[in-house]
């Protein structure tokens, strides 16, 4: 009822052209693509105000204040902006094995090692170009992370082992790999009460996008957003892809490659982690330790499986979550919520999207029936 | 209910958000209205590190023209730059506490070179020459209570057992360790403080294992450095042994196995602050002191120390508060691998920053730094 | 150096101690999941009610007194979150997997955002009964303190074995995980049968959270599931399914928590992260070992969505 304020830009855009029956005859299912999740995302936001005005908060207020928090500013939309970008690279994470019908949740994993990696790359190639380093700390990044995830893949290839608990567990174990190292052989002696490992420098830095604050991660998450979609839905690898998350035994009939499907998708999967990894060294950290377990590959989650595990779908989902993320620390300050109330807000979000699946073709008017 | 009309209920409802604009910068000093942003990296109600931080957040509440405000769970990466950006851009904070250790390199210096106007005070004594003017870091000597702690501790425990519950193996814990074991060593000379490290700031399945393995080791008083003590002292009581308490005042916990405890005394600290800048005082950029400086406290004394124990810790603690003061680490110090790492005849005060580095466990340490 | 105490013999003993305090919630987790996937479907989400269930026994034992009604709450806590999530799964064409992780994050925030005020205050807890009478070992005495809810778990893994088996109910649960077809061909409700499984198994794990919170480590906190739930959703799988083998999994675990604190407690120092990281790499081994690609496993639910 009140929650138009968040939204507004989804509903408007799904609405106006609803007159014409051709045009619903043709577009009737990307309608429907924003349309449910627009309307999920309405009703989570509605239950969720019915939850805080539970604990005597005005829910005009919480709508307001997330709004204002998340896009009501320019400073307000670079935070969100900053927020969103490892989030479009971690999501990647799970959408591009969920095109072969796997169920990755161990971005996190991925991107600590990839930042290990990345982080280990540039300290020995420190004196060389800086561009020379930021390619090298790319390649690592992307290199390490991919080879996590990979393994997982092949755990399930080779040996049937569930990659949706392999890979959670990989993250645990990744953890304790870099906590390892950094207190251990790679610790900077000088970091004497946050054991990390010793800085890239600040040469080596990726930086700001020209005229902001938001770090040069949100376009290498753009890129590798739009590259992934090309990757699955205009060639002929993403195609046997698709084909071989739809049915297996049916891609094993036409000759497609099904262990090199699920390599690879894991390697480029793990390497857009890897990726976030190495962004969160070189733009913001500028060196490797515990604080790199942010939690944002677990968020990568929700964000593919919001984006309905479409890379482009990421892009508007990441930021509506960085969004909310910006906005959680203005929640705490102006309504007194606890932080916890954003976790709560983005498990009743993902609840609603997922039920909204029993939608999908179900809508009467979307198919010019009714 | 559209977005201009809830925009223009909260104008008009004067959401100080919306005057922003007037605000940020503008005021050198503290005027009527000062807003002051804590920033803590856990929960405010752990029982323990961000809970001491919170007490003394509420103490300024108290004073009339200061507005706090609070946010929690900021973890240690860009979203700490984008907590404090949005603090001083959306909330018109002018004096700002990003309480935990992590958060200050790189990213509250680069916050203290972006806003020159505004005043940090970081939690951590980090402060550097070559760090920004704008930005301060206390700390205090919590070394001091412990070494109190340890006294009362050399007196009570019967078996000559102590035993520390650590997080990490960083110089703060290892100073906070070798303090408890030599005030034990004044009590009694062939004490031996036995520590664990659990690896992370809060885990308590491996607290409370860490706590019954010592117990089981024949240790029969226990203290701890780890971000929630609640877990250690409610176990080590249980089985019967005496605790120590940290961070804060544990001993409704336990009534009677609380013997002492080394706590934060930031209720006293932050409105001296406030009231120094008030008075055009400037607060050093490097700001440390202990129980003296009434920085830190011990807990008082529970029913089961005894008069001697008592009186020694008083003795001691009367010669912290001296003009001269104390050195808890004294010439002809060993370490518990038999080597001499402070020479004979060198006192180290409490305001060397040799001790900062420590990276040893003084003899009758029983646990390794590695 | 641990000279009046009993030295090495701290390790086994630790295990041993570390397999009765710390499993537990493994062991009902485990078993609950184990209905849960006996009927089809696989609910991520228990570590989600695990923390949901320790906070809902911590402020019920606080408001009230009484421990035990602070069980209770957990398991009927768990049970309604299992209830949703049966819910959300019956509708056509929802991921339970996805549906799992989502309420993972529900549980845990909702336990978080309720939970502020009960971090401070100290709640009834539940008794422990001394099984240790017969030594005089302190720390014998003190490893073999154990709470009523182990020795429960401990009995309900033979008598869920048993009842899979032989009982109309086990048989049900396991037509229901085997073909959906022939469930409805016997005139059963496979969505009603797989809401009564969801929710047998959110019960017992809100139970699972409930020992966390009331007996050990025995205080609520944020930090206090730290992945059991979900580790223990791992076990259910290397443990095939089998109740049995599920309890043997549970204390395997409970003793490989305690091996990192008891190492360091007679000497060993070194890689403490890594012994810390052990369950977890233990885990991964067992089921790499166990696993295979040529065959489904032994005891897998043919209806279960990650094994197909």
């Amino acid at each position: 009822m009140t929650t138009e304020a968040a939204d507004s830009a989804e509903a408007v855009g799904a609405i106006a052209p609803a007159a014409d029956p051709g045009f619903l005859q043709r577009y009737g299912g990307t309608i429907e693509y924003v349309l449910i999740p627009g309307a999920a995302l309405v009703g989570a936001l509605g239950v969720f105000g019915i939850f805080v005005a539970m604990f005597g908060k005005n829910p005009l207020d919480l709508y307001f204040y997330m709004y204002y928090g998340a896009f009501g500013t320019w400073f307000s939309w670079q935070n969100t902006l900053t927020r969103a970008a490892p989030l479009i690279l971690t999501a990647l994470c799970t959408a591009l094995p969920a095109q072969l019908g796997m169920v990755i949740i161990g971005g996190e994993g991925a991107l600590l090692i990839g930042a290990l990696s990345a982080t280990s790359a540039a300290l020995a190639l420190q004196g060389l170009p800086p561009l020379v380093v930021q390619i090298a700390m790319v390649c690592a990044g992307v290199t390490g992370g991919g080879l996590w995830i990979m393994l997982a893949g092949a755990l399930r290839q080779y040996r049937g082992v569930n990659e949706t608990i392999s890979s959670l567990l990989l993250v645990y174990i990744a953890l304790a790999v870099l906590n390892h190292l950094v207190e251990g052989a790679m610790r900077d002696p000088a970091s004497l009460n946050k054991p990390s490992t010793r800085e890239i420098g600040a040469a080596n830095m990726i930086g700001s996008i020209p005229g902001t604050d938001v770090h040069w991660g949100l376009v290498f998450g753009l890129i590798a957003a739009i590259a992934a979609y090309i990757l699955i839905y205009h060639t002929v690898f993403g195609f046997a892809a698709r084909v071989a998350g739809g049915n297996i035994r049916a891609a094993k009939i036409v000759g497609l490659g099904v262990s090199k499907l699920i390599l690879t998708i894991c390697f480029l999967a793990g390497g857009a982690a890897g990726l976030a990894g190495m962004v969160e060294v070189a733009a913001v950290q500028g060196r490797t330790n515990a604080n790199l377990a942010a939690g944002y590959g677990f968020t990568g989650i929700l964000v593919a499986f919001l984006a309905r595990q479409n890379p482009l779908a990421i892009i508007p989902v990441a930021i509506l979550l960085g969004g909310i993320s910006a906005s959680g620390g203005l929640l705490q300050r102006r309504l007194g919520l606890p932080d916890a109330s954003v976790l709560v807000l983005q498990g009743i979000i993902f609840v609603f999207v997922l039920a909204s699946d029993a939608l999908y073709g179900r809508i009467g008017f979307l198919k010019g029936k009714s | 209910m559209d977005l201009g009309r809830i925009s223009r209920r909260h104008l008009l409802q004067g959401g100080a958000a919306l005057t922003l604009g007037a605000a940020v910068g503008a005021r050198p000093a503290f005027a009527a209205e000062t807003t002051i942003g804590f920033i803590y990296v856990g929960s405010r109600d752990d029982y323990g590190y961000n809970q001491a931080h919170a007490q003394g957040a509420a103490a300024l509440k108290k004073i009339p023209g200061l507005k706090v405000v609070e946010e929690e769970k900021v973890p240690e990466t860009d979203a700490v730059e984008k907590t404090i950006e949005s603090m001083i851009n959306l909330d018109g904070a002018t004096l700002l506490f990003p309480t935990s250790f992590g958060y200050y390199n790189p990213h509250m210096v680069k916050m203290a070179t972006k806003y020159p106007k505004i005043h940090f005070e970081h939690c951590g004594g980090l402060w550097t020459d070559k760090d920004p003017k704008n930005a301060g870091s206390y700390f205090g000597y919590i070394d001091e209570a412990q070494y109190i702690s340890g006294i009362v501790a050399g007196y009570t425990s019967k078996s000559g057992k102590l035993g520390f519950v650590a997080a990490k193996p960083i110089p703060q814990v290892l100073r906070n360790i070798n303090a408890f074991a030599l005030g034990a060593k004044l009590a009694n000379p062939k004490a031996t403080t036995q520590v664990i490290f659990t690896g992370d700031w809060s885990m308590p399945v491996k607290e409370a294992e860490a706590t019954n393995s010592l117990i089981d080791q024949g240790v029969d008083v226990l203290t701890c450095h780890v971000d929630g003590p609640k877990t250690m002292v409610e176990n080590a009581a249980r089985r019967g042994a005496f605790v120590c308490g940290y961070h804060t005042n544990q001993s409704p916990l336990a009534p009677k196995a609380y013997l002492t405890g080394a706590e934060w005394n930031w209720e006293a600290l932050y409105p001296k602050f406030v009231k120094m800048i008030a008075a055009g005082e400037s607060i050093p950029n490097f700001y440390r002191g202990g129980l003296k400086e009434e920085i830190v406290k011990t807990s008082p004394y529970g029913e089961a120390v005894s008069a001697e124990a008592r009186k020694h810790a008083d003795e001691v603690k009367a010669k912290f508060l001296s003009a001269e003061g104390y050195a808890i680490f004294k010439g002809g110090l060993v370490d518990n691998k038999g080597k001499t790492v402070i020479a004979a005849g060198t006192d180290r005060g409490q305001k060397d920053p040799e001790l900062e580095k420590m990276d040893y466990l003084v003899e009758g340490v029983i646990g390794a730094t590695s | 150096m641990a000279d009046g105490s009993i030295g090495l013999w701290t390790v086994p003993l630790a295990v041993l101690g570390g397999a009765i305090r710390v499993s537990t919630p493994f062991l009902f987790v485990s078993l609950g999941e184990c209905i849960t996937e006996r009927s089809g479907r696989i609910n991520l989400g228990l570590e989600g009610t695990l923390v949901m269930g320790a906070m809902s026994a911590y402020g019920s034992s606080y408001l009230t007194g009484s421990p035990w009604l602070g069980v209770l709450a957990a398991g009927i806590t768990g049970a309604l979150l299992g209830a949703l999530h049966a819910g959300i799964c019956s509708l056509p064409r929802v991921n339970d997997v996805a549906v799992g992780i989502a309420l993972m994050l529900f549980g845990t925030g909702l336990a978080f955002y309720l939970g502020k005020p009960l971090i401070e205050p100290t709640a009834a807890r539940l008794p422990a009964i001394d099984f240790g009478w017969w030594s005089d070992i302190p720390q014998v005495r003190a490893a073999l303190r154990v709470n009523v809810l182990f020795l429960i778990g401990v009995a309900l893994a033979p008598i869920l074995y048993w009842a899979f088996r032989t009982t109309r109910w086990g048989l049900l649960i396991r037509t229901a995980g085997e073909s959906s077809d022939a469930t409805r061909a016997m005139g059963h409700s496979v969505l009603l049968i797989r809401l009564r499984a969801t929710m047998v198994g959110g019960f017992l794990a809100g139970i699972g959270g409930s020992f966390l919170s009331l007996f050990y480590p025995g205080s609520w906190n944020e930090g206090l599931s730290s992945g059991q739930g979900i580790t223990a959703v791992a076990l259910v799988i290397f443990a095939r399914w089998d109740p049995l083998l599920c309890l043997w999994a549970s204390l395997a675990f409970g003793g490989a928590a305690a091996l990192g604190p008891a190492l360091q407690s007679v000497g060993v120092t070194s890689g403490y992260h890594l012994f810390n990281a052990a369950p977890y790499i233990l885990t991964l081994a067992i089921m790499i070992m166990t696993c295979s690609p040529k065959r489904t496993l032994t005891g897998a639910p043919a209806e279960l969505s990650i094994t197909r």
